[in-house]
């Protein structure tokens, strides 16, 4: 993926509220990629736990926004028990997915679930899809 | 003895197996685990946004349900359940400005700063019971079976709600050898299962299905054990057509209590097994952990 860096682009105000919402000081991440290595979901997502946190410290808010990486995320921790900084990541990755919650718009389509899914599945895999998932 | 008890949404309708199991296993061991009398859903996940408290009130409210029934401690089976009741209570414990702005919204509700320990069964039979009087109470040994018995997330993680300080768990360890089964050492004992991306993005929830199901078998287990029905649900129920294979092909999946129960030497119909997947119930047979049908 390409992206374009100029004093246009860059959204600090975006950087705040990511800093903000998820509490955490994520400009000390060092980008050394063990959240990457160690995340479940990384053979799904089109960018990693990395690289959206670098788009995050830049301010690219279209870029970071427009991927399915805090889509993807399961908050499994994996990472943030390994992060050499101490960064809790999936607080920085719920931030963003926070962004666009907040504007009322939901991530999936909860009619296009198949019944016989939803007839199977626990309700926690229920609560937690929608409450992590949905407006 | 009586302990307080939550037992949450799922052990009352999808994973029965657990909750009874549980139940009579420990009241074997006499133990009744005593259901608050009012619980709601503790809402599964454990809100990580900073300003929102909303999301706090659920697992607030049951804390403190357990705390005016008199409980000091909450045992909980459910993984998910413990982990979101856990970070609840660590919050209200150890943050003073969250704690007051929660305990002003629920003006109704006694005043609450985390005084209940939430406790995972596991916890309970290590710390409470311990191993010794669990290996006595043992009456049919689980023998040369070999388990793999899978933490997931959100038994471990974040490690301020850990069952087992350790960076390396041991307690499932503990567990199994208790039972008299074997301990089969393997390498995805913590990974994620995908959890609840199975419902929107099944894709994400077949490559971890798969790396679990073919790093326990790759390490000669004969079953897995676990204590989450979300895992239950991706690994066991769903392992057949996120990882393909026909029924001996796939690895048996239990809830860790139902293996537990039988152990003690309660009847099968004490584990409720015609909730788990087909496979895990054909190698019951094959293990003769349960009678044959005629």
């Amino acid at each position: 993926m390409s992206i374009t860096i100029s004093t246009d682009s860059n959204d600090y105000e975006f950087s705040r509220k990511i800093e903000e919402i998820s509490g955490e000081p994520f400009r000390k991440c060092m980008q050394c990629g063990t959240c990457s290595g160690v995340c479940p979901v990384e053979a799904v997502v089109e960018i990693t736990p990395r690289k959206l946190i670098h788009l995050a410290t830049l301010g690219l808010r279209e870029a970071a926004m427009s991927v399915n990486m805090s889509w993807m995320c399961v908050s499994c921790h994996a990472c943030e028990v390994r992060c050499p900084r101490g960064l809790e990541v999936p607080r920085i990755i719920e931030a963003v997915r926070q962004v666009q919650l907040r504007t009322n718009s939901d991530s999936i389509d909860v009619a296009a679930i198949s019944s016989e899914t939803l007839k199977d599945a626990p309700q926690i895999a229920m609560v937690s899809s929608f409450r992590k998932h949905t407006a | 003895m009586k302990i307080g008890y939550y037992p949450g949404c799922t052990l009352k309708t999808k994973a029965r197996n657990l909750e009874q199991s549980a139940i009579e296993a420990m009241s074997l061991l006499g133990y009744e685990l005593e259901e608050l009398e009012r619980w709601n859903c503790c809402g599964a996940v454990y809100s990580l946004a900073d300003d929102d408290l909303v999301h706090l009130l659920a697992p607030v409210r049951d804390l403190i349900r357990a705390k005016d029934a008199g409980y000091d401690k909450l045992v909980v089976l459910c993984s998910m359940c413990y982990n979101t009741l856990a970070r609840a209570n660590n919050l209200m414990r150890d943050d003073k400005v969250k704690r007051k702005t929660l305990n002003d919204f629920m003006e109704e509700e006694s005043d609450y700063v985390g005084e209940v320990e939430v406790v995972h069964l596991l916890s309970f039979l290590r710390d409470e019971i311990g191993w010794d009087k669990v290996r006595e109470a043992v009456k049919q040994p689980l023998d040369d079976i070999k388990l793999a018995p899978y933490y997931g997330c959100t038994l471990t993680r974040p490690r301020d709600v850990s069952v087992d300080g350790n960076v390396n768990p041991q307690i499932f360890r503990e567990f199994v050898e208790a039972l008299g089964a074997m301990y089969i050492e393997w390498d995805e004992v913590e990974s994620c299962c995908g959890s609840y991306q199975v419902l929107s993005n099944p894709e994400a929830a077949k490559e971890t299905v798969t790396n679990i199901i073919g790093s326990a078998q790759g390490s000669g287990a004969d079953a897995m054990i676990l204590s989450c029905p979300l895992c239950d649900y991706n690994l066991g129920k769903r392992q057949g057509d996120l990882v393909g294979g026909d029924g001996e092909d796939q690895l048996p999946v239990f809830y860790f209590t139902q293996l537990f129960a039988l152990a003690l030497g309660l009847l099968p119909e004490s584990c409720k097994f015609e909730l788990n997947p087909e496979a895990s119930n054909q190698w019951l047979e094959e293990k003769r952990l349960v009678a044959v049908p005629a």
